[in-house]
C-alpha cells in the first residue's frame, strides 16, 4: 500500500494504491496536508488501484475535505469501483464528494 | 450437517500493522469457498478490519504483551470470525451511531460498528476471557 501524488496543471493528484485504511490513513493525510501548506488548492484523490476502505480511511476523507474548504480550495474523487461505490453510497458520503468516473473527467471538473 | 471446521486461527500484537496480512488470509478463504465474489472484497474486507481495529485500538490500548485473536469456522451456511481481544469489558453495540443523518454525515470517526453491521449478516459482543466480536457472513 503507498500514495504517489503528481501534478496535473496546478491539480495535485494522489493515486490510493492497495488499501485505505486504519495502518496508513495517517501517511495520506499528511502528504495532502503538505501540499495544502504549501499552497496547493485543487486535490484530486484517485482510486482507480484502491482495493478497500475502512472507517477510518473514510474518516481521513472527510477531515480533508473539511481542512481543504477551510483553506479555499476543492477535493474531488475519482474511480471508485463497484464495491467503494458501494461503501460511499451506504455511508451517504456520495453525497459529500464530488465523485468523477474517470481521472480525465475530475481533472475537467475542476 | 457438516461439524464447523476451523479455516483460520491467528494471533497477532496489537499493532495495525498486521491486520490487512490477517484479512488478506481470511478473504482469500472466502474466495476459495465461493462465497459470492462481493462479500470476499467488500464485506469482509471492511467489516473484519474495523473489528481488528477496534479490538487493537480499544480493547487492548495497542499495549506491548496483548494479543489478537482471530478463529474462523466454516458451517455448512456460514463463514464465523471471532476476534478476540485482551481488554476490559466495554459495551461496543452502545455506541452504534447512525453515521448517515445530515447532523453525522461529516463526522470524522463513528462509522466503524455501522459498517460492521451493513455489511455483515450478524455482529454479536460476548464477554469471555477478553472482548469477543463475532461476525457472521452467511455463503449466500
Amino acid at each position: 500500500m503507498s500514495f504517489s501524488i503528481s501534478k496535473q496543471g496546478d491539480i495535485v493528484v494522489v493515486d490510493v494504491e492497495g488499501q485505505l485504511i486504519v495502518g496508513n490513513r495517517q501517511e495520506l493525510k499528511q502528504k495532502v496536508l503538505d501540499e495544502l501548506e504549501r499552497g496547493e488548492k485543487k486535490f484530486l484523490i484517485d482510486f482507480s488501484q484502491t482495493g478497500y476502505i475502512d472507517s477510518s480511511g473514510l474518516g481521513v476523507l472527510v477531515s480533508l475535505s473539511k481542512k481543504i474548504r477551510e483553506q479555499g480550495g476543492e477535493l474531488r474523487l475519482a474511480n471508485l469501483n463497484d464495491d467503494l461505490q458501494t461503501l460511499f453510497e451506504l455511508t451517504k458520503l456520495d453525497t459529500l464528494f464530488q465523485i468523477s468516473d474517470t481521472r480525465e473527467r475530475a481533472l475537467e471538473s475542476f | 450437517m457438516a461439524k464447523p471446521r476451523v479455516a483460520l486461527d491467528v494471533e497477532i500484537p496489537s499493532d495495525v500493522k498486521y491486520i490487512e496480512h490477517v484479512v488478506e488470509l481470511a478473504a482469500r478463504e472466502c474466495r476459495e469457498l465461493q462465497l459470492p465474489a462481493r462479500k470476499c472484497s467488500l464485506n469482509l474486507p471492511v467489516a473484519l478490519t474495523e473489528a481488528l481495529s477496534n479490538a487493537i485500538l480499544r480493547g487492548n490500548a495497542i499495549s506491548n504483551g496483548k494479543h489478537v485473536r482471530v478463529r474462523a469456522l466454516v458451517s455448512d451456511d456460514a463463514l464465523i470470525f471471532d476476534v478476540v481481544d485482551e481488554g476490559p469489558d466495554f459495551d461496543i453495540m452502545a455506541e452504534n451511531i447512525d453515521p448517515t443523518t445530515p447532523d453525522n454525515v461529516m463526522r470524522e470517526e463513528g462509522r466503524g460498528l455501522f459498517l460492521m453491521h451493513a455489511l455483515m449478516d450478524r455482529v454479536e459482543h460476548i464477554r469471555g476471557r477478553g472482548n469477543v466480536i463475532r461476525l457472521t457472513l452467511l455463503r449466500e
